[in-house]
């Protein structure tokens, strides 16, 4: 283990080089090397399979490559408790939880440390600030398992920023929402982001949503990745390399279409 | 096993072996769905709920098979009606289960003679099948099994995707009961060949268990007949054997089963390659 | 009424099955919200083969009782998280135990009045010494709740994200079913195996649809405990005088009763509230 990097302009949050992962038989990633720097905000984009969720588990350390090694802030994944906030795929919570959305979003506070959470005012502070930046500020007193689907989201937004960490993981957070309601949540991922200085890996398979928001693409095609910014990567040449098919990419009216050539 | 050669021109052992088989087709076949819909709480419930029928019965003093019967149905209309508003009530199962269990003691220490014939009905035994029992087990197993065979496309269709099988007409609440039904009636049916405490063993072990080797329904059923069809063999050879009782060996039977079978399925996956993580 | 209090025995009773009442109410609250109803009834069903075996060796039913709770909840642990899977598991692991009693009451039929005994409970006939290991264990039971309860809840509310802040998602699911093993046969040699099922889970289903916190709501199952035990306690004694001095209905009927009454009925208000 590394010492830790110092903070600074320069500092890289997410290392990746040569990562390869196999499951059984299917390799699911191949080569990947790549650095994200403190503060970027990436849009992790590919198809089903491709791998996206993979890569997020990797980061988080939930599994370890089968070849190269990833770093996170400097150190490998198992040291980076605190440093990550985690939003994961599916939020199933049962309509009768006995939790208020703020209990919710205690939750990542200090929900992993043993042991009663005692009235705490620091902790209230944090979970106000918080409930405020992702606009739920309203729903606080509300049992978190009535709530519409979208506004669940913002409360796990809201619980996996509560603890400042310096990286935000989100996979697929867009996948269920309409076109407005995606939209939103990229505004106030990326407003969050910069006001609390963290890293933001958001994974997607569509695109258009972040096209305004991200600094960079990795985008992800059978194992492979490219990673630049979106006229970098999202162009004929480097898709249909990535693709190792034909590809084409059409731009409507500012939104990118990828399509398969013949 | 000249013993059991022999011992097959029994008509006593005819009859465990002839009511057992038609037991392990029943279970095979509810067991089926009682995987996939994870009603095996519901299952278990069902029968304790049927032995309180079953001391109620012998308390006002007729034949115990009919208390079973009466309790267990009423027991299945009232986990459905527990269940209509909330998605998962395992609860009001345990509690509705618990309660019924308090009732059978209740009715056990009115009638202050913990009768024979109730400890039998809890756990089976090999010697009291008679031939007019078995008789009416296949008559009560086929009527399940009809009743199963005619909703078993809309309960599939229900269960595996319920929003979608209700807009498209299916009668979601109503199968929800007629299953509970089934499943009333055929442990009601299991109950005196492995007993109140071991309907498991046929209902939902074999099905379980060829539901870890194969995904495909036909292969699964025909497996779980099979699995089932050796549970009561052994069974019954072993207690034949030892005299013992005969739901022990059924049910560490099933269970072996089912451990196999989970352990063939783990091997098959192939634990992923990079799985390494401390997290857990 | 008064004699019915001055006896020291009743006096014993009443502690004593407010600390285990207490005790599963707390346990409870966490099964209820694990959909774990099925192991923890499940649990107790094997602990009652259990103790009723050991009963027969001359040992105290207790060793039994926790040896195989705890061994049943290890064997559901064993077969994983996933609730379809570990609901399958408990059935077999259940139906294997209660095969083991099928053999125990073959080989030796006193084993039936072992289990009855343990099936009620001997809730007025305690051991003065069995009433300080009884604190002993409820003690260490609710210590282990208070100290997993942040994560514990954290983990059951959203395990990927505890998983990702370092929670031991998998170890913590275990130590807990453990500890609910210990609690239940605990419980079961007071009141009994079959109330011990009804103090795990109703007070603590009531509570939840009562109250909108779980630490309020962990305070409030606790009481519910209590008051439903102390209340069949004191109706299976007011039915001696119903049934005029022929016998008394066990206590475990009206517990066993009176806890699905609450959870029915808190179920109904709720209706009504949210409407």
């Amino acid at each position: 283990m590394t010492a830790p990097a110092s903070p600074g302009a320069a500092t890289v949050a997410v290392a990746f080089a040569n990562v390869g992962f196999r499951r059984g038989e299917r390799r699911i990633l191949s080569r990947l090397s790549f650095e994200i720097k403190a503060g970027e905000f990436v849009g992790i984009i590919g198809g089903n399979g491709a791998g996206k969720s993979t890569l997020l588990e990797l980061v988080l350390g939930f599994i370890a490559p089968t070849e190269g090694t990833v770093r996170v802030f400097g150190n490998s994944p198992h040291g980076t408790r605190g440093l990550i906030g985690y939003v994961p795929q599916r939020i199933e919570l049962d309509p009768d939880l006995p939790l208020r959305a703020r209990d919710f979003v205690a939750l990542g506070v200090d929900g992993a440390r043993f042991g009663v959470p005692f009235p705490n005012a620091v902790r209230r502070a944090l979970v106000d600030e918080a409930l405020g930046d992702v606009d739920a500020r309203a729903l606080a007193e509300r049992p978190v398992g009535r709530l519409s689907g979208g506004e669940q989201q913002r409360l796990a937004i809201a619980q996996a920023i509560v603890g400042r960490p310096k990286l935000l993981l989100l996979d697929e957070p867009l996948a269920s929402l309409d076109l407005g309601g995606a939209a939103e949540i990229v505004t106030l991922t990326a407003r969050v982001a910069r006001e609390r200085g963290m890293t933001v890996l958001l994974v997607s398979h569509d695109l258009n949503p972040l096209a305004h928001a991200m600094d960079r693409v990795l985008y992800l095609a059978d194992g492979r990745a490219a990673i630049g910014t979106v006229d970098e990567v999202v162009n004929e040449d480097t898709l249909s390399r990535l693709y190792d098919r034909p590809v084409d990419v059409l731009r409507v009216r500012g939104r990118i279409i990828v399509v398969a050539g013949d | 096993m000249p013993d059991l050669a022999a011992g097959l021109a029994h008509p006593y052992l005819q009859n465990a072996l002839a009511g057992g088989l038609i037991v392990a087709v029943l279970g095979a076949f509810v067991g089926y769905f009682v995987v996939l819909r994870g009603a095996a709480f519901a299952t278990h419930a069902l029968s304790q709920i049927g032995f309180a029928g079953a001391a109620g019965a012998v308390l006002i003093g007729i034949e115990p098979v009919v208390g079973l019967l009466a309790f267990s149905l009423l027991g299945a209309a009232g986990l459905g009606a527990l269940s209509l508003r909330s998605r998962t009530n395992d609860v009001g199962t345990a509690l509705l289960l618990v309660a019924s269990l308090g009732t059978g003691a209740l009715f056990l220490a009115l009638a202050s003679n913990f009768a024979s014939n109730v400890v039998s009905l809890l756990f089976g035994t090999i010697v009291g099948v008679d031939r007019a029992q078995v008789g009416l087990t296949a008559v009560a197993a086929a009527c399940a099994l009809a009743l199963l065979a005619a909703i078993a496309r809309p309960l599939l269709y229900a269960t595996v995707a319920r929003a979608a099988a209700r807009s498209a007409g299916v009668p979601v609440v109503a199968l929800d009961f007629a299953f509970l039904g089934i499943v009333a009636l055929a442990a009601a049916v299991t109950v005196p060949i492995v007993g109140a405490l071991l309907v498991f063993s046929l209902m939902l072990g074999p099905a379980a268990a060829a539901g870890c080797i194969s995904a495909r329904p036909g292969v699964a059923l025909a497996l779980a007949v099979a699995l089932g069809a050796v549970a009561v063999f052994g069974g019954v050879a072993a207690a034949y054997e030892t005299d013992w009782p005969v739901g022990f060996f059924i049910a560490t039977i099933a269970l072996l089963e089912y451990v196999a079978a989970r352990s063939i399925a783990a091997a098959r996956a192939g634990a992923g390659r990079g799985r390494a993580t401390p997290a857990a | 009424m008064a004699e019915f209090f001055a006896s020291p025995n009743v006096q014993a009773a009443l502690v004593a099955s407010a600390i285990v009442a207490a005790l599963s109410a707390a346990i409870g609250y966490f099964v209820v919200l694990r959909g774990l109803s099925f192991a923890g009834h499940a649990v107790t069903d094997v602990g009652l083969t259990g103790g009723a075996g050991a009963m027969l060796l001359g040992l105290d039913p207790l060793f039994g009782l926790i040896a195989f709770s705890v061994g049943a909840a290890t064997a559901v642990g064993a077969f994983g998280p996933r609730a379809r899977e570990r609901d399958v598991a408990t059935g077999l692991v259940l139906a294997f135990a209660l095969g083991i009693g099928a053999v125990f009451l073959h080989l030796q039929t006193k084993f039936a009045n072992a289990q009855s005994t343990l099936l009620f409970g001997s809730i007025f006939d305690l051991d003065p010494a069995l009433l300080r290991v009884v604190a002993a264990v409820g003690v260490f039971a609710i210590a282990a709740i208070a100290a997993m309860y942040r994560p514990l809840l954290f983990a059951s509310v959203a395990p990927e994200v505890a998983r990702s802040a370092g929670v031991p998602v998998r170890a913590l699911g275990f130590a807990f079913l453990i500890v609910m093993a210990i609690g239940v046969a605990e419980t079961a040699q007071i009141v009994g195996v079959l109330i011990s099922t009804a103090l795990l889970v109703g007070p603590a289903e009531t509570a939840i649809a009562l109250v909108r916190d779980p630490l309020r709501g962990i305070v409030c199952a606790m009481a519910i405990g209590i008051g439903v035990t102390w209340l069949g306690i004191a109706l299976a004694f007011a039915s001696f005088d119903w049934s005029r001095g022929a016998q008394s209905w066990p206590v475990s009927f009206f517990v066993a009763l009176l806890a699905l009454a609450a959870y029915v009925a808190a179920r109904a208000y709720r209706r009504v509230r949210d409407a």
